[in-house]
């Protein structure tokens, strides 16, 4: 027979903190937070020494001085005599401009080919395997210069619209040119616009906002309210007679005939590119860099969605399908209705990292000259003013703060539309 | 795993700390071999010949100092660098000798903490068009693409130029030269702005030179020269002094050919104590006496480097001009090696 004992209290040697097992973990814990903490304290007074040896203390004063260069693509006003500063927010603004159109189109895509890779067409599917294993399977930096070699080489340059028989004609009754630098569409005027708001007065993060777009804008949601407002009276008609009263023309009114008002009051029209001097004038100018990384990647991520959403899709249970088949759904609307809303739980996670990675490969920018942050902050200014820890440090918050928000977001988002259980 | 990550933080670690250590001479030689940092490929300046062997006017600068301090001028890593990662190769240490088409201006010299041991080429900013663009003046390029090599001083000169004169203009700014030339022969942009040599060199690798013209404005100042980081004075001299040898040893009619000749001991003083035979030049340099001998031999003195990479026989065709020497109205000036 043994008898157990507790060991006794009260007596607290020093090597229990490595024998007794009590101990021996937080004593590990302690240690290796020591180390760390050493590691990154060696390593912030190594690089502090070493730039004070070469004579270079970190400071941030470069912001304010005048940046001096040109930036050809500008979602804001800038010239070459504002700061380092406003230079570093157009191509913020950039960056989110490109961030945000790939990855809307990323998702259409993937969603399409997504599914569309599980269809019982034979060639369909093939197709799009084809599709997601040659883009997912080769760097995206070489898709972004391929497609823009593709852009420089084939289209025509603007001069070549010139002349009594030109070499390239305008497109679509002569309102899009497609050149080698980019496309020029029509752009939407106002003869009688309501001005702008200018935000932070004559800052360096000044920035005007047309009331024009504001009011569009406005309009524009209101519309989709009152629809769905309609969409609900009806669904509440049907629930309680069993009869769905024809809503389609009411919504289509309520969303196009106020807006069709507001532009024809604010006198709208397009203005049409025209070539004047070197270039096309007018209209909205979209350049083949721009074109160039939107394409890219969004091709490249889209390969990545859609596999996600074939998974999400075949995550769920076939019995879900033959059940709503057996309820008599067509299979478009087993899809939109059963299927997908249960895939999007499986979807959204990983769908976020899709979209930070996209917001983190638009850095790729700088092989095609677009003038995101990493072409503007951490390249021409980190050049011009020599400040490499500075300019990149303050570029890794800026993507840190672009990709938390995104993370944020779609949580929410992901919160919103995941399985609750009763 | 954790461990791998750990053990390589701490490799970084510990080449970070060794980047800033001062005697690049001792690193050199114990080295082995100089790592000079050149353009990505500019013919005639610096690029790989058909053999892969790195050939041009800023290689033989390279050539002259690996000669000089290691004495073998095949002793040398080139490190090709763009624009933008040149500064940061050489302020970290990856390279000992920048020598690339590099603009010698104040906030470099001062600012970016580095020094500038010389001007090996005077040169100035112009832009090349096509010749059915009809534009004969820099003047008239009101509205025009420019193509343009981001973190250079042309960007700010261009910026400069075009807000002097009033005058609008769209860049489109690329990495390397060959981005460049892609984008501008194939209409992408109307000019192509960088300095006035380097936009010869690249109309002399085109298919139809003569369908391009340079226009006549010169908008800057540019005199390029090689430099080293801030901070190791003997190195700055070695590199600086290599520099004026080979530009005293034209001056001096010392050619590689008959410099073994002139090393055996001549009448002229100056002539001895630049390849050795007199005095202890090389000594004051931390070198052996025949340094500059072997520096000259590696690649010829300065004009026979012009004349070979860049000079008016080969297809870069430039003329000496501002680079000719002194007594042949340039403005090549060397002091003394006394």
């Amino acid at each position: 027979m043994t008898t157990l004992t507790d060991p006794a209290k009260g007596a607290f040697r020093l090597s229990m903190l490595i024998y007794d097992s009590r101990y021996r973990s937080i004593t590990i814990q302690i240690i290796a937070l020591i180390a760390v903490l050493t590691l990154i304290g060696w390593l912030i007074s190594n690089t502090a020494s070493n730039l004070a040896d070469l004579g270079k203390q970190p400071s941030f004063g470069f912001l304010g001085e005048a940046a001096g260069y040109d930036i050809n693509q500008r979602l804001i006003d800038y010239q070459n005599q504002d700061t380092h500063l406003r230079a570093a927010f157009v191509g913020v603004l950039n960056t989110l401009l490109v961030a945000a159109m790939g990855c809307v189109t990323a998702t259409i895509i993937g969603v399409f080919v997504g599914v569309l890779r599980l269809s019982k067409n034979w060639v369909v599917a093939r197709l799009m395997t084809l599709y997601v294993e040659t883009f997912r399977n080769v760097p995206v930096l070489l898709w972004i210069v391929f497609t823009m070699a593709v852009l420089i080489e084939t289209l025509p340059a603007p001069n070549q619209f010139r002349g009594a028989t030109p070499e390239a004609t305008m497109l679509l009754g002569d309102t899009v040119a497609l050149t080698n630098r980019g496309f020029y569409v029509p752009e939407p005027l106002f003869s009688r616009s309501i001005g702008d708001i200018h935000l932070f007065g004559a800052s360096p993060l000044r920035f005007d906002v047309s009331l024009d777009l504001i009011a569009v804008l406005a309009t524009l949601i209101a519309s989709f309210l009152i629809a769905s407002l309609i969409t609900r009276r009806a669904d509440r008609i049907q629930a309680a007679t069993g009869v769905r009263p024809r809503t389609w023309h009411w919504r289509l009114a309520v969303i196009v005939l106020p807006l069709a008002a507001l532009l024809a009051g604010l006198g709208f029209y397009l203005g049409h590119p025209a070539l004047k001097g070197f270039n096309f004038q007018g209209g909205v100018y979209m350049r083949n860099s721009l074109i160039a990384l939107w394409l890219a990647l969004s091709l490249y991520t889209a390969a990545f969605i859609a596999e996600i959403v074939r998974a999400g899709i075949l995550a769920i249970s076939k019995g879900q399908t033959e059940a709503a088949a057996a309820l008599g759904l067509r299979p478009r609307r087993v899809m939109s209705l059963v299927i997908l809303p249960q895939a999007l739980r499986v979807i959204i996670p990983p769908l976020i990292s899709q979209y930070l990675n996209l917001t983190k490969n638009s850095s790729l920018a700088i092989a095609v000259g677009y003038m995101d942050i990493t072409g503007t902050l951490m390249g021409i200014t980190l050049n011009q003013t020599g400040r490499e820890l500075e300019t990149i440090l303050i570029g890794m918050l800026i993507y840190l703060t672009i990709s938390l928000t995104i993370s944020f977001v779609m949580n929410v988002y992901n919160d919103a539309v995941k399985l609750r259980e009763r | 795993m954790k461990k791998t990550v750990f053990l390589g933080a701490l490799t970084v670690a510990a080449i970070a700390a060794g980047a800033a250590s001062a005697a690049t001479l001792d690193d050199v030689k114990a080295r082995g071999k100089l790592n000079c940092g050149v353009v990505t490929g500019l013919v005639g300046f610096g690029a790989p010949d058909a053999n892969g062997r790195w050939e041009g006017f800023d290689v033989s600068v390279c050539r002259a100092v690996a000669a000089a301090v290691l004495g073998d001028p095949d002793a040398v890593e080139f490190v090709p660098t763009t624009g933008k990662t040149r500064f940061t190769a050489l302020a970290s240490g990856e390279i000992d000798l920048l020598a690339r088409n590099t603009t010698w201006t104040f906030s470099r010299d001062v600012d970016l903490k580095f020094e500038f041991v010389g001007v090996n080429y005077y040169d100035g900013q112009g832009f090349l068009v096509r010749k059915d663009l009809g534009v004969s003046s820099a003047k008239e390029l009101d509205g025009a693409t420019v193509c343009i090599q981001t973190g250079t001083t042309t960007e700010l000169n261009l910026a400069d130029f075009f807000r002097a004169n009033n005058m609008s203009y769209d860049p489109v700014p690329i990495e390397t030269n060959a981005e460049g030339q892609q984008q501008y022969l194939a209409g992408a942009c109307d000019a192509y702005t960088t300095d006035a040599s380097g936009l010869a060199a690249t109309r002399a690798t085109f298919e139809d030179p003569a369908a391009h013209v340079i226009l006549p404005e010169i908008i800057s100042k540019e005199p390029l020269g090689p430099l080293v980081r801030h901070g190791d004075q003997e190195w700055g001299d070695i590199a600086r002094w290599t520099l004026n040898a080979l530009i005293a040893a034209e001056e001096l009619g010392v050619t590689s050919a008959n410099i073994d000749e002139l090393a055996s001991g001549t009448e002229n003083p100056e002539i001895n104590r630049l390849l050795g035979t007199e005095g202890s030049l090389g000594e004051m340099l931390g070198l052996d006496a025949e340094w500059a001998k072997r520096a000259i031999k590696a690649n010829g003195n300065y004009g026979e480097i012009f004349a070979k990479t860049i000079g008016e026989s080969t297809p870069v065709g430039l003329a000496r001009g501002l680079n000719a020497q002194w007594k042949d109205g340039g403005i090549l000036y060397v002091p003394p090696f006394r």
